[in-house]
């Protein structure tokens, strides 16, 4: 059984979290931060497995993770679980990522965080490995897509007009740019 | 109206949406905590608004805050509105928002129940999907049981993402609602056979989950996983099975043999790293679970670990990391096998990556020698002087501890480790001081020969004791230790007034209490040592001084806040100024006196042994200790006159006369007893033995009779090491029970050496030859008999609230008629709590209501509160066809009547391979009495031999493992015998039906059969016929043949060019079944084949005569019929769909049975299910095995015993067979 999703960037800021067993907010936010730092201090080149982390489980849990670019993705597991094979799902999940928003990066995922739940919704399900095939995996997605559009239809034609008119908004745009860690987002752009 | 949507519109358009919130929280940066409440007050109004895409907006908005860690179930109620849209854009932002921050004991859940119902249900499956994904996020005990019934019906759903993900429901359901397991199992049960791969994966994941935890009631399973794993090309699943049997193996050693072959063959075949690491791991349980046998086993280990090797090799350190761990699980079975690798191991524990170093480390324990140990820990040392973080730290000293003493200092040779372990002293900030320092105890007082070396580095440590004086230091432990040795073995001491002075210096009381306490106490021992010193060199002056010197430094103690310390310093204080008094008088030989206080040899004690002293045999504790009668021993004497006085008291009711008085001899085997066991008993205080002794050796007519007294055929294992009482010839001869306890040691020496120790106290005799240096005493410790260090402890220690106990399940038992899923039934709507939900359905409607009303369907099932009872009943019945139907998919068995089970069998079986063969081509078939003979039979057997079927019926059921069970038929040349079966009773109630009948008889053989359709296989079916043995010999050779109709053929392995070889033989009176399987391609009209049997019959004189058995097997339409219903639904569409053309129907007259009999046997044997039944109408369904539907209404007319049976179908010759066959079941008479 996987016991929680958890992805983060290099800070620890919550990129996306999926707890499969109940926490509250704030146990959610101490397990990510504590997971944090238990990750984040190892090299790259170390293995991918880490045992411990005290607030997750216990000896049965690992936490397994890959490190892209900016951004951790860390499965917490237990021992049904095969460590290669979560290994792979990681893989699957984040080129599947990569597929349905074309050249991922972390700003993806901070501002359609909910696409991603979705899309992770495709490959786990309560915890267990639900669908690895990405083909089939990205059909699902493609089919609900279509149907989120064709609800759309016209009806949302004004809003995405609004949305457009909100983007071009000047101000907001110059406001943008003065982001402090914009450099920092055009380095998210690669992986 | 259009305005205010218009409205609605343009104010959804000026919210803000998501991404404007993320914006807005990164432009917030410095006062993000302001600007986000102030979105959540946003969120609040457009909660408040009747627009659901407002709403669908605002929850998308919660979706991000409750990452962000912000609490969002005060919107719970909002978040289900979102839910119920029927759109499902906003119905998935509803459920993602549901599935992070609802749970299982949220309140609201209880309104949800309909909605989700609903979804499930929905034509759209990515509606059921979504809400499929999101209950197994939340779904609480209620929900599980009021859905099961749903998830359930969705496992047989057309779309295979739907079952997939409805298998995996499944699971969360069972956590939830353990009731659900057994009726569901079989269903999910067929779900590993699904031809959609996903489905099947998901469901080995789930009987993998709960297997893990249960593994036992999962053994039946085991052939089935056998075949997938042989199978499958599915990696996935490959693991999971594999993974699985690894649990499984450890209960059934068979099963691991019947694995290391395919197993190996895969670790040979794949290229899938994680596929060939769970192989690898597998065999190694495997190999853990078969302790002795197979021959090839060190062939198999020798390739796990080459492959492990390879993987540790590796450049991934992902691979290195799982090598090294599978590695330490071979380590404890074969160490041989991991030594070889050595180098590899040493290398690790220099790589860069802590937790490949840390898995190193625990296989280090393995690769140590006596050779390289010191070596090795030296490396460990350099290692802990560069490691960075504590934990590694602690961890590489404990293991330095470890490997050091591992089975009783087996590879040290010279006790260098002394100096190591003062070494690891200088470590800072390590929390194992404690356990440094219980490492030097044990050396110093296990070792007597390095005692001095030991004792001049413990008086260093205490010489440096101030090093330890900083409150943090965890080493302060070590003191205690260091004290302990130093005062325990004062005489060792080089300069013990030195000692006493560094024991004496600083500030001792910053110490903890405990260390205090041994300080106090050492104190006076190495005061005493010196005391004797100085008395045999008759200087009192110097005595004085020290007594001076020491009662003062003590006096810092007795104000100790500690009070063991206060209480110990100030009896010190006292006892050192009693010395000076006495002194000072000048009377000598004190020292004598004050060292008889600390006198007395230490011997290790067990940890637990205590707790193991065993009653010895014989040893009643409740009887008395000294009988009651007088001796003439002064003990007894008292005795007497107590027991006088209470004879006085209590007046005749204990009169002397009543004890026999026991004669002198009696009295002397009694004391002898008495000593025997005062010598077994270790609580027996020693200080009498050399009184004991003495007394017992004179009375004994004196030499040596101690060896008269029975020691030996007690027959203690256990040497109780009481020095007094155990004369040296007992030891000398070493008992075989001795020498059992001794298992840890090391050599002879030792032994040799322990007992040369016991004898010097025991009986002074030689006390040189003392041998070398490391002479450990290695003793576990004391114990007593039979006792084991190790409690084992098989109780289930999961915690209370684990939810997998409660699915400790068997699930092999047949299926109890009250154990059925609860069903949504209609119930009463009572207006006055109609809800203000906006759902326009009426049944939403009683959704809620019911859902207000909290509880079961079970409750309200009132519908028609007339026909209820007789309702039920029909119910119970119905469910018991249908049950007994779906049990056969389980291969569920009686295991009271069958001795063998399907698993022993399978198992028992020698090569995989064969039983795949077997499995996939099921074998022949029988012979045929003509069809109106058997039709008429059929009805009189039910009712005269219902004992005789019911037995079959048992038999059969046992059998049926092999089918389902992936096909291992039976096994070879296995005689059986059902003869001594016990019966189970038919059912009291309804007549017992049972679907085997009469197939063939003759003077030696009598045949039955059944016809059974197989799970999903399209286009086949299978017959299964036993073969009864009713002459009095042996039947062997069995043959059968058919020949085959155009459309229906037998399907038989190569080997089997003519006929099929039965796999059995049969003794007189006994039975065997065998299942043949037949293709069938036209299932429209009824079969006819001609089948011949041929066997011999093996006579008494080894004489064997052939015989040739020639019958019909008849295959009515029916036997092609599916009788199970997916969806109560799905009838009525099809009905409406207008795609059942071909109708027909019948009017039956004078019908002998009532409704119920009439709906029970078309259901049985016409293999149909009752859709609906209303009064005396019902409506009943069946598929054939080609898909074709067949629906009937029945109307029975009771006054006139008439029924009128309506059939429609999408296939007019098969409807009108059917109908043809109805008849023939309920007019036997025509």
């Amino acid at each position: 059984m996987i016991k929680a999703i958890l992805v983060f960037n290099n800070h620890g800021k919550p990129r996306l979290s999926k707890f499969y067993q109940y926490f509250n907010e704030d146990m959610q936010q101490q397990i990510i931060k504590e997971t944090f730092q238990l990750v984040s201090k190892r090299d790259d080149n170390v293995c991918n497995f880490l045992e411990g982390g005290s607030l997750i489980g216990g000896s049965d849990y690992k936490l397994i993770y890959r490190h892209y670019a900016t951004l951790y993705f860390v499965f917490c597991v237990d021992s049904s679980e095969s460590e290669l094979g979560i290994l792979d799902l990681i893989q699957v999940f984040v080129e599947t990522l990569d597929k349905c928003f074309e050249n991922v990066c972390e700003l993806d995922l901070i501002f359609h965080v909910d696409k991603v739940h979705y899309i992770l919704n495709e490959l786990v399900m309560g915890g267990m490995v639900l669908e690895t095939n990405m083909t089939e995996i990205l059909s699902r997605i493609e089919d609900q897509n279509k149907l989120e559009k064709q609800e759309a239809g016209i009806a949302a034609a004004p809003a995405r007009a609004v949305s457009a008119v909100k983007n071009m908004n000047i101000p907001q745009q110059i406001k943008d740019m003065k982001l402090p860690d914009f450099p920092q987002a055009i380095k998210d752009l690669k992986f | 109206m259009a305005l205010r949507k218009v409205k609605g519109n343009l104010e959804r358009m000026f919210d803000k949406n998501l991404t404007d919130l993320v914006r807005g929280i990164r432009n917030n940066k410095d006062n993000e905590a302001k600007y986000i409440a102030q979105c959540i007050e946003e969120i609040k109004q457009e909660l408040r608004q009747d627009n659901i895409s407002v709403k669908a907006n605002a929850v998308a908005k919660l979706n991000y805050l409750q990452m962000m860690g912000y609490d969002i179930s005060w919107a719970g109620f909002n978040i289900i509105e979102v839910m119920s849209s029927s759109k499902f854009t906003y119905k998935r932002i509803g459920y993602l928002a549901s599935s992070q921050c609802f749970h299982t004991d949220t309140e609201l859940l209880m309104l949800t129940t309909n909605m989700i119902r609903k979804d499930l249900n929905s034509q759209n499956q990515y509606d059921a999907g979504l809400a499929l994904s999101a209950l197994s996020c939340f779904i609480s005990p209620d929900l599980a049981r009021d859905l099961a019934n749903d998830i359930m019906t969705l496992l047989t759903s057309t779309k295979p993402y739907l079952r997939k993900k409805a298998v995996l429901m499944m699971f969360k359901v069972f956590l939830r609602f353990p009731e659900a397991l057994r009726p569901a199992f079989p269903r999910l049960k067929e779900k590993l056979e699904d031809p959609d791969s996903g489905v099947q994966s998901a469901a080995v994941n789930v009987v993998c989950e709960l297997a893990r935890k249960n593994p036992k009631n999962y053994l039946s399973l085991a052939p089935m996983f056998f075949k997938l794993m042989t199978t499958s090309t599915n990696n996935w699943m490959l693991i999971k099975i594999i993974k699985l049997f690894g649990a499984l193996t450890p209960l059934e050693p068979r099963l691991g043999k019947k694995l290391i072959e395919p197993l190996t063959n895969l670790i040979h075949s794949t290229s899938a790293m994680s596929l060939l690491y769970e192989c690898i791991n597998t065999v190694i349980a495997v190999l853990i679970s078969i302790s002795s046998g197979m021959p090839n086993h060190s062939a198999s280990i020798q390739l796990c670990v080459q492959k492990l090797r390879i993987l540790i090799e590796d450049s991934d350190q992902n691979l290195k990391y799982l090598g090294l761990l599978a590695m330490s699980k071979i380590l404890k079975t074969h160490p041989k096998s991991v030594q070889a690798h050595k180098d590899l191991i040493m290398q690790c524990l220099d790589d860069k990556d802590e937790s490949i170093r840390l898995r190193a480390l625990d296989l280090l324990y393995g690769m140590v020698s006596k050779k390289n140990l010191m070596e090795i820990v030296k490396k460990l040392m350099v290692h802990m002087d560069k490691a960075e973080g504590t934990t590694y730290r602690d961890e590489l000293l404990s293991k330095i501890i470890q490997i050091c003493s591992q089975n009783n200092y087996q590879f040290i040779t010279n006790f260098e480790y002394v100096s190591v372990l003062v070494e690891l002293t200088d470590m800072e900030g390590t929390q194992h001081g404690a356990l440094v320092a219980t490492q030097m105890l044990d050396v110093a007082i296990r070792v007597q020969a390095i005692r001095s070396f030991a004792v001049s580095q413990m008086a260093i440590l205490l010489e440096n004791a101030h090093l330890f004086f900083r409150p943090s230091s965890k080493m302060a432990d070590v003191l205690y230790a260091a004290a302990y040795i130093c005062g325990e073995f004062a005489t060792e001491l080089k300069d013990p007034q030195d000692t006493l002075d560094a024991m004496l210096r600083g500030k001792l009381v910053q110490l903890p209490g405990h260390i205090q306490a041994i300080y106090v106490q050492n104190i006076l021992k190495v005061f005493s040592h010196i005391l004797s010193q100085e008395e045999e060199r008759g200087d009192s002056e110097a005595i004085l001084l020290l007594c001076d010197s020491v009662g003062n430094k003590l006096q810092q103690f007795v104000s100790s806040a500690d009070l063991e310390v206060q209480e110990r310093a100030s009896s010190a204080v006292h006892l050192v100024r009693y010395i000076h008094k006495q002194v000072s008088k000048n009377e000598g030989g004190m020292s004598e006196e004050i060292s008889a206080l600390f006198s007395g040899e230490l011997n290790p004690v067990a940890p637990k042994a205590q707790k193991k002293v065993q009653v010895p045999e014989g040893l009643d504790l409740d009887a008395w200790i000294n009988d009651p009668p007088p001796s003439s021993s002064s003990d007894e004497e008292d005795y007497k006159e107590d027991n006088a006085i209470f004879s006085n008291v209590v007046g005749n009711k204990f009169a002397p006369s009543a004890v026999p008085e026991p004669s002198e001899e009696e009295l002397e085997k009694r004391r002898a007893a008495r000593r025997v066991e005062q010598a077994s008993n270790p609580h027996y205080l020693k200080s009498s033995h050399s009184s004991t002794k003495n007394r017992s050796s004179e009375k004994m007519n004196g030499q040596d009779d101690i060896s008269n007294i029975p020691v030996a055929e007690i027959d203690l294992p256990i040497p109780l090491k009481i020095p007094g009482l155990a004369s040296s010839n007992h030891y000398m001869s070493p008992s075989k029970a001795y020498e059992a306890v001794e298992l840890d040691k090391p050599s002879k020496k030792d032994k040799k050496k322990k007992k040369k120790r016991r004898k010097e106290k025991v009986s002074s005799d030689d006390d040189d030859d003392i041998q070398a240096l490391h002479v450990v005493n290695t003793d576990i410790g004391e114990m007593p008999e039979g006792a084991q260090l190790s409690d084992p402890d098989d109780n289930d220690n999961r915690p209370e609230d684990d939810p997998h106990r409660a699915l400790d399940i068997n699930l092999d038992e047949p299926l109890r008629d009250e154990e059925k899923l609860p069903v949504l039934a209609h119930r009463f709507v009572d207006e006055s709590l109609l809800p203000i939900q906006d759902e326009p359905e009426e049944q939403a409607n009683a959704h809620v209501l019911d859902t207000k009303h909290g509880k079961t369907s079970e409750k309200h099932k009132k519908k028609q509160g007339k026909d209820k009872k007789s309702k039920h009943k029909k119910d119970s019945k119905k469910k018991l066809l249908a049950e007994e139907e779906r049990q056969r998919g389980v291969g569920s068995e009686d295991v009271k009547t069958v001795p063998t089970n399907t698993d022993d069998l399978w198992l028992s079986l020698d090569s995989p391979a064969q039983t795949n063969e077997q499995q996939l081509e099921p074998k022949d078939k029988l012979d045929p009495s003509t069809g109106e003979e058997k039709k008429s039979k059929k009805s009189k057997k039910k009712i005269k031999d219902s004992e005789k079927s019911s037995k079959h019926k048992d038999s059969a059921k046992s059998k049926e493992g092999y089918e389902e069970a992936a096909g291992i038929s039976t096994p070879s040349k296995e005689i059986l015998s059902f003869a001594d079966k016990n019966r189970s009773a038919p059912s009291a109630t309804a007549p017992p039906l049972s679907a085997y009948t009469k197939l063939a008889a003759d003077k030696t053989l009598h045949l039955v059969h059944e016809v059974r359709t197989v799970g999903l296989e399209n286009n086949q079916i299978v017959v299964s016929v036993v073969f009864n043995n009713i002459s009095a010999q042996l039947v062997k050779e069995l043959d059968f043949s058919v020949s085959d109709s155009p459309t229906v053929k037998l399907m038989k392995s190569d080997v089997d060019q003519y006929g099929v070889k039965l796999p059995f033989q049969l003794k007189a009176s006994a039975s065997g079944e065998a299942l043949f399987a037949f293709q069938v391609s036209d299932v429209t009209f009824a079969q006819k084949l001609r089948c011949t049997l041929t066997y011999m019959i093996e006579g008494t004189d080894d004489i064997s005569s052939q015989e040739k058995l020639d019958f019909w097997l008849h295959l009515p339409c029916s036997s092609f019929m599916v009788g199970r219903l997916t969806q109560r639904e799905s009838v009525t569409d099809l009905l409406a769909s207008g795609s059942l053309t071909a109708r027909s129907s019948m009017t039956l007259e004078s019908i002998d049975f009532d409704f119920s009999q009439v709906l029970q046997r078309v259901c049985f044997h016409a293999h149909f299910t009752l859709v609906e039944r209303v009064d005396s109408t019902a409506s009943l369904y069946s598929h054939s095995i080609q898909q074709h539907n067949v629906c009937l209404l029945l109307k029975f007319n009771m006054s006139t015993k008439t029924l009128v049976v309506d059939g429609k179908s999408d296939c007019s010759p098969l409807l009108s067979s059917i109908l043809e066959e109805v008849r023939g079941l309920l007019t036997p008479s025509t």
